[in-house]
Order: structure tokens, then sequence, then C-alpha cells
């Protein structure tokens, strides 16, 4: 039971991924070649209204289900690691349409070629692990 | 009806899309669906390899039950809650692609030419999905986040991390839709 609630997170998120479209490799494409706002349209809107609800948040108006403060945790500081390691994810998430949270959702769609994607993207998390401590971060 | 069979705008999805972040964060967690990667690493037994994936994963076992339910979520939609409307492109993007042979743009949510079973019994299908896949994964885990850890949480919270990895993720983009997808197809 502790574990429902966020499987049905998952499904809601899986349908709005979906039903928008963000997970079609055609408005990736399409937003990489600025010729559609919908995924900017997309993107924007969530951003805006996350900012909101986490500045309400912070008013202390809202707190989470145990009754703590809503906590968002702190990226580290850096930049080559966020330029070179978001570059080299943007080559992917154009060319295969799909970024993490995606991949699973398309292979529900009935993507079944999805799991060679999935696969490589463990080994390529796998390969970072084994790597992390050479690369400059 | 038609308004849930319909593609849903996108002044309905972004916000929706916040409230599965929200969601997660009133259950005291964060929205990040690359973590999963890492944690199939260290159930699969990164942790003999490298110190990176000797961690509870079992901690983690509530982000892969999202996981589970995105992809129930992601049947559901398609069988339950879709119609056969293609999706709407710009004409132009349209021909693009058709020049690029791609059939059908749209008709699909992902391109028969690089994801039918037939595209993968070439060794240029394969190899895409499967670098495609690499960089996704690798690049990532480097950048610690992707477009619902960085773009989504770490911009909703103000982070600069994230503005530096979200402008990443277009300079890769972008460079590869422009300049080296045309060279693909």
């Amino acid at each position: 039971m502790k574990f429902l609630k966020f499987l049905l997170v998952g499904v809601f998120f899986g349908i709005v991924l979906v039903k928008s479209e963000a997970v079609s490799w055609f408005r990736i494409y399409e937003m990489f070649r600025f010729q559609s706002f919908h995924m900017y349209g997309i993107i924007g809107t969530a951003i805006a209204s996350g900012v909101l609800f986490l500045q309400i948040s912070k008013k202390g108006i809202l707190k989470s289900s145990k009754g703590a403060d809503i906590f968002v945790p702190k990226k580290d500081n850096g930049f080559i690691r966020y330029i070179v390691g978001g570059t080299i994810f943007g080559f992917g998430w154009a060319l295969i349409g799909a970024c993490p949270g995606p991949m699973y959702i398309l292979l529900g769609t009935g993507v079944w070629s999805m799991i060679i994607v999935i696969s490589a993207a463990i080994l390529g998390t796998f390969i970072y692990g084994i790597l992390k401590n050479k690369l400059p971060h | 009806m038609d308004t849930i069979l319909n593609p849903w705008p996108w002044y309905i999805s972004g916000p929706l899309i916040a409230i599965v972040m929200a969601l997660l964060l009133y259950f005291g967690k964060t929205f990040g669906m690359s973590s999963n990667l890492r944690t199939l690493c260290a159930i699969g037994g990164a942790g003999k390899f490298a110190d990176f994936f000797r961690f509870n994963w079992k901690d983690q076992l509530w982000n892969l039950t999202v996981v589970v339910g995105a992809v129930l979520g992601g049947f559901i939609a398609t069988h339950y809650l879709s119609n056969d409307t293609i999706t709407d492109l710009n004409p132009t993007t349209t021909q693009e692609l058709q020049g690029m042979g791609f059939d059908n743009p749209g008709a699909t949510l992902v391109p028969n030419e690089m994801y039918s079973l037939d595209a993968l019994t070439t060794p240029k299908g394969l190899l895409l999905l499967i670098i495609g896949g690499l960089l996704v994964g690798f690049g990532t885990r480097y950048a610690g986040g992707c477009t619902s850890g960085h773009a989504i949480t770490g911009l909703s919270s103000l982070q600069k991390p994230s503005l530096i990895a979200v402008i990443g993720f277009f300079i890769g983009g972008l460079i590869m839709t422009n300049f080296i997808l045309p060279l693909i197809f």
C-alpha cells in the first residue's frame, strides 16, 4: 500500500506525457527545428506552475504529507559536468526522441524496441559510474 | 469525451506535469526519472565495479514504482484514452521529414524508420538506438539529471546548475537535429 501512491503518480505521469505528445519523436524534432511552439509551451508552463508551487510552499502554506517543509535538494555547484553532460544528453535526446521518462512510457505504448534504448541507457550510466573519478566535474 | 481522446493542448499538459513534481515533493520525494538508471545498475551488481553504485537501492524502490506506473500509464493512454488523430506537426516539419525518407511523420509516436522491427534488423537501425541510449544514459548521469530533474524540478526551484544543464541539453539537441540527423537520414 505504501507504494500505491507512487504507482498512481507514475500512471498519471505516463498518461499526461502521451496525451501531450511530449513522448513523440516528431515533436522533439520539431522543437529543435524551432518549427512549433508546442513543446516550449509544455516545458514553459510546467516550469511556471512549478515556480508558483514552490514559492507558495516556501511561505509555509503547504507542507509535505508528513508535515515537513516542502524540500528540493540543491544540486552541487559546478559548470563542466552540467554543460558537457547536458550536451551529451542533448545529442541522445534529439537522436532517439526520448529522455528517461518517455523511454519507459513509450515501452508501455507498445514500442518494444525501446528495450534496446533503455538497456543502452543503463549501460551508459554504468560507464559513467566507472569513469566518474577520471572526469572533470 | 473528444476533449480527452484528442491530444491535450500545451497549456493543460505543462501544469499537469508540474503536478507530478508537486505530488512527489508532497510525498517527501524528488521528481527525477534518470536516477532509476543508476538504481537498476546497482540492483544488477554494478557496485562490484564502482563506488558510485554502492548505495542502498532499496531506498529507491518508490522511484522504480513510478517507472512501473509510467509504463502502465503509457499503455492506458494509448489503448483507452486516444483516438487515431495524428500529431498535428508544422507542415514544414512534415515536408522536411518526408524529404529525409520518413513516411507519414506524426502518424505514430516514434518513426518506424528507427523503431520498427524491420529497422532493428539493419545494423544502422540497431546502432542508432544503442548509441542514442548510451548518450542519454551517460550524459544524464554526468549532468546529474534529465528533463524531469533539471528542466522541471531544477528550473522550478531556480537552481543555476540546472540552467547550465538545460542549456547543454539544447546545445546537444540543436546540433543533433540540425546538423547530424540530416547526415544520418
